[in-house]
């Protein structure tokens, strides 16, 4: 599961937080960025980040820097445009309001462990249960995710070797529709097989 | 019972699947991602209510941290990044999709299939994430609506691809589009 997940190796003290309070802190400062909308707390708040993501160390901070990868092209963007419109110091609000969102974000998930988030929510979505959800049901469908999204991309590479072998053109669209068979098909068998066991409901605590 | 809940879990791994694969190239050598195909064919398989479960589920393990988005990504800084409204409204466009997909009964199922695709893959899917740009970058909808508009033509091949695939589904497992049983 480590593997698969985006919590950081390093060892920090946010780690030992527990994840209910600090997701709902990200909500509110979040919340409160956008809605305030002002340049001086965006600053204020990336200041703030700044200091939470090099507390742990350097290798902490190199990790926090990687995760701003998905902003680069957007915040080129900002520039380009309010570059255009003669708006910098917008452009820098934006920016700034930008990275300190994704930093928060970011940092809850590198801090904390997926069975944490995870019964963090199943907790909040408890009081669904009257409405008919049931939240422990989340847990069997998240190991069936984590267990056949390998399963399904191994297939999807086999098809795209076979399609390479027989064809000299690049891998077409056309083996998107054996690959979502070999999807249907193992959900009959996984169906099959929990039934034989009971039913959905039969593992529960 | 069973069935409905692990196509739920098996479609969100679909999707996750579709975003692991090199990109796939249409006749024109026009390279693809193929995770919004993905959540078209959640629904448009699937259905309204199933498919919008598993497009959620894929969301909610993306937002606990799992990299399945295309390229690895995952975790909840992309739910208040730029691309965060293309996300969100994955469960709605799949929703959408097999909404359609299930009234347009009188349709055959590559058209039923392909326009539900389009209303929900694109149409529900645009609003959400222009919206989503819109506030986060500080732009007015229509401004954002000009920095979307570059990947209309990728999605609109999608959505027919959708069809097709969903036609041959339907031809191979009957019983399995379950938009249509």
């Amino acid at each position: 599961m480590a593997m698969l997940s985006l919590t950081s190796e390093q060892v920090t003290p946010y780690h030992r937080w527990p994840a209910g309070p600090k997701l709902l802190a990200v909500c509110i400062v979040t919340a409160v960025m956008f809605s305030a909308g002002s340049i001086i707390l965006s600053g204020i708040a990336c200041l703030l980040l700044f200091g939470l993501y090099a507390v742990p160390g350097r290798a902490f901070l190199r990790e926090g820097v990687r995760g701003f990868r998905v902003l680069w092209p957007f915040l080129a963007l900002i520039a380009l445009w309010h570059g255009i419109t003669g708006t910098p110091l917008a452009g820098v609000g934006v920016a700034l309001q930008l990275l300190a969102a994704v930093g928060f974000a970011n940092l809850v998930t590198m801090t904390s462990r997926l069975d944490d988030l995870a019964d963090a929510v199943t907790r909040a979505a408890s009081p669904l249960r009257r409405l008919g959800v049931r939240p422990h049901r989340f847990g069997l469908a998240l190991a069936l995710v984590v267990r056949f999204t390998p399963v399904l991309g191994a297939r999807g590479a086999q098809l795209a070797e076979a399609w390479r072998a027989r064809a000299p053109r690049r891998v077409g669209w056309q083996v998107l529709a054996p690959l979502a068979l070999a999807a249907i098909d193992d959900a009959d068998h996984v169906a099959e097989a929990l039934r034989a066991r009971g039913g959905i409901d039969a593992s529960k605590e | 019972m069973e069935r409905s809940f692990v196509s739920i879990a098996l479609f969100a791994a679909l999707i996750a699947a579709l975003g692991l694969l090199p990109k796939v190239t249409l006749a024109a050598g026009v390279p693809i991602t193929a995770q919004s195909l993905g959540v078209m064919l959640c629904g448009t398989v699937l259905g309204a209510r199933r498919g919008a479960l598993a497009a959620l589920l894929f969301v909610a393990l993306v937002a606990l941290g799992l990299p399945l988005l295309a390229g690895g990504r995952g975790g909840l800084g992309l739910f208040v990044s730029p691309t965060a409204g293309f996300i969100i409204g994955f469960p709605i466009a799949a929703f959408v999709a097999g909404w359609f997909t299930e009234r347009l009964r009188s349709f055959p199922v590559f058209w039923a299939a392909s326009l539900g695709a389009a209303f929900g893959g694109i149409l529900a899917l645009y609003l959400f994430g222009v919206a989503g740009m819109a506030l986060t970058l500080d732009k007015s909808f229509g401004e954002a609506a000009i920095l979307a508009a570059p990947f209309l033509p990728g999605d609109a091949i999608k959505a027919v691809l959708a069809g097709s695939i969903t036609a041959t589904l339907a031809r191979a497992r009957p019983d399995s589009v379950l938009s249509r049983v």
